[in-house]
């Protein structure tokens, strides 16, 4: 593998029509049949550490695109002005992270040298987003890292203008891998037993890996919560679970 | 873990970001993960000003220590001077 890539940001169409600004990584290796990757970022935004997130998969063969999901608040602001007023404003709503997921899974399967498999994958708001998507969307492999709020309710007092979605487990259109953290808050490890557990009770396939000694973000390189055994063996976790079911 | 919790409260007054100066309308106060801080969490204030551009915020993330110490010399400032001036 070379590693060789390209990355740019593009505009793409979102939730209703919308543009949105979205970054591009896509490998320079000629294969005519790659895999893609809809990556949702972290709570804190659109940011530099989610861009790279973004060129390791490109690296890695796939073709990857993150929407800007603040992007409608506020355009051109640094990824972190953005992030606070989204936070001020509730977070973003479901129904427009899905049009905007939607869209960029077809930007992706538009791509030379797609083969039209897309998958998902998103890191802590965008873990619940990742498991919303691939529980309303046509997908073919998802990935929650360390989402919170699926199977419990936002306390009281926190406007995080988001509901529960362990009861659309059914509807899982593709296989899920978990990464979470035994120390995380949220989601606690009861939760996603509790969430595993609903899918097990559904029939859709799933794996979750709890890792002792990891809390929440344990994938940030840039913070201290970064925990580099369990953000390795994760990373080795998503290469294998991709290349089953979205490379062939 | 992200905490997601937060306060709002609508203020008056100024602030200077990486603008200058502007008028500030409401602040956000959050016990989660910084930005630039070397914590897992922090105490963050966002001094914002939803009316203006996005960059229009000072922002601080404070220890928890450094966020009570704060709250205490805020009081003993308003405290320090004649009552009708901060009535």
């Amino acid at each position: 593998m070379s590693e060789a890539l390209t990355a740019s940001t593009v505009t793409m169409s979102g939730h209703g029509g919308d543009e949105v600004e979205a970054y591009l990584a896509v490998p320079v290796d000629g294969a005519s049949a790659r895999g893609s990757v809809v990556v949702i970022h972290h709570m804190p935004g659109y940011d530099t550490s989610t861009k790279e997130i973004v060129r390791k998969f490109a690296a890695h063969g796939y073709a990857a695109l993150m929407p800007n999901l603040y992007y409608r608040e506020a355009p051109g602001a640094s990824p972190d002005d953005a992030a606070a007023v989204a936070r001020a404003n509730g977070g973003v709503p479901d129904e427009r992270l899905l049009g905007d997921v939607a869209g960029s899974a077809g930007y992706l399967r538009a791509l030379p040298g797609a083969n039209g498999k897309v998958g998902v994958i998103g890191y802590c708001s965008g873990g619940r987003q990742a498991f919303l998507a691939a529980c309303s969307l046509p997908l073919d492999a998802a990935v929650d890292c360390y989402g919170a709020f699926i199977v419990s309710p936002v306390p009281e007092g926190v406007p995080l203008k988001v509901q529960p979605i362990v009861g659309l487990a059914g509807n899982l259109s593709c296989p899920l891998l978990g990464l979470f953290g035994a120390d995380d808050k949220m989601p606690t490890p009861a939760e996603t037993t509790e969430l595993s557990k609903a899918l097990h009770e559904a029939g859709k396939p799933h794996e979750f890996h709890t890792y002792d000694g990891a809390g929440h973000a344990f994938f940030a390189v840039d913070r201290v919560a970064y925990r580099p055994e369990a953000a390795n063996d994760g990373w080795q976790k998503i290469w294998d679970f991709y290349g089953r079911y979205l490379t062939s | 873990m992200c905490t997601y919790t937060t306060e709002k409260v609508e203020i008056t007054g100024s602030g200077k970001g990486a603008e200058g100066w502007f008028a500030l309308s409401d602040a956000t106060v959050y016990f989660d993960h910084p930005v630039h801080a070397m914590a897992e969490h922090t105490l963050n204030i966002d001094f914002r000003n939803p009316g203006k551009d996005p960059a229009a915020r000072v922002a601080v993330e404070l220890s928890a220590e450094s966020a009570r110490a704060l709250i205490g010399a805020i009081e003993a400032a308003l405290a320090a001077v004649p009552p009708a001036l901060v009535a």
